[in-house]
């Protein structure tokens, strides 16, 4: 399995993971794909997670107010009806659980990563830009026809420490 | 009698689950208390008998491996049981946990079922666990 299908794979169970056991929902993980280039204008909420290490990136999720609504009511068994703190927070721990849970995967591939605190952006007609020419890849959930993204995008952060796995031996699937 | 149990998490949204979690134990609880980092944590273990602390890792101002440290080498709360609930299942940050004394560690996502499993031992359960 190459390095894209492995973080796919990360993405798509820690997603289903999480979903299932913090809120007890069956979410349907489409397939994998890849974004080159930022949405021309975003509308809802956005959550980003830094990665560092000997690879460097962005975590994220992306989802609808509608969305961040209905898993912040099933997840704290509170209605939500309107996006607030408590909204923002939950859709940023839900947001840190898939990450983090992808990064414990991807560990034993990139060596040893660290996670920022999450950040989460709300609002309407913003634009995201990444820094870089990295492709985003790109989870998109449904539950009960709404969607979510989880994506992340990776590079290496240090060429010497990632040559070291190939000096040691180590098979590496992605090549930069 | 019953237990003071003491959460911390910078997420608002994960220690109102473990509020949850923590009365469906069957443990008696007194009271639980909340703090959003490690600072926070530290002052709130100044300001009552705590007997057990469920924290998070990655916080900001002070992680959870900082105050887990800083709680071990206190005499007066090293006894007090500390099991780490967090999303680093990293090898690393698991085993600094291990070797600061923590008391064992539940990964997110968690399951009642699971934090009912780590208490087992750590505080008195009012029925069996």
């Amino acid at each position: 399995m190459n390095m894209h299908d492995t973080i796919v794979k990360a993405l798509r169970e820690a997603t289903i993971n999480v979903f299932s056991t913090m809120l007890g929902v069956e979410i349907d993980c489409g397939p994998g794909c890849v974004e080159t280039s930022s949405p021309e204008t975003n509308d809802g909420i956005v959550s980003f997670i830094g990665v560092a290490g000997p690879w460097t990136g962005t975590g994220s999720l992306t989802c609808s107010p509608l969305m961040a609504c209905r898993i912040s009511s099933q997840m704290l068994m509170s209605e939500f009806e309107s996006v607030n703190e408590d909204v923002l927070d939950a859709v940023a721990e839900v947001t840190n659980m898939i990450i983090g849970n992808v990064k414990t995967d991807l560990e034993p591939h990139l060596g040893a990563l660290g996670l920022s605190i999450p950040t989460v952006v709300y609002g309407r007609n913003f634009k995201t830009r990444n820094a870089g020419n990295i492709e985003w890849i790109v989870v998109r959930a449904t539950w009960q026809e709404e969607v979510m993204s989880v994506k992340m995008r990776l590079a290496p952060g240090d060429r010497a420490s990632h040559a070291a796995y190939h000096l040691a031996g180590t098979a590496c699937a992605l090549e930069v | 009698m019953g237990s003071d149990i003491l959460v911390v998490d910078d997420s608002a949204a994960i220690r109102k689950i473990l509020q949850r979690v923590l009365r469906q134990t069957g443990v008696v609880i007194d009271n639980i208390l909340e703090a959003g980092d490690g600072q926070e944590a530290l002052e709130a273990l100044k300001s009552r008998k705590i007997d057990l602390v469920l924290s998070d890792i990655n916080m900001p101002k002070m992680d959870g491996l900082q105050f887990l440290a800083a709680m071990k080498a206190s005499v007066q709360w090293r006894h007090i049981p500390v099991v780490m609930i967090t999303t680093e299942g990293g090898e690393t940050k698991v085993a600094e946990a291990v070797r600061l004394g923590a008391a064992g560690y539940v990964r997110k996502p968690f399951t009642a079922d699971q934090i009912k499993e780590k208490l087992t031992g750590l505080i008195e359960p009012a029925l069996p666990l």
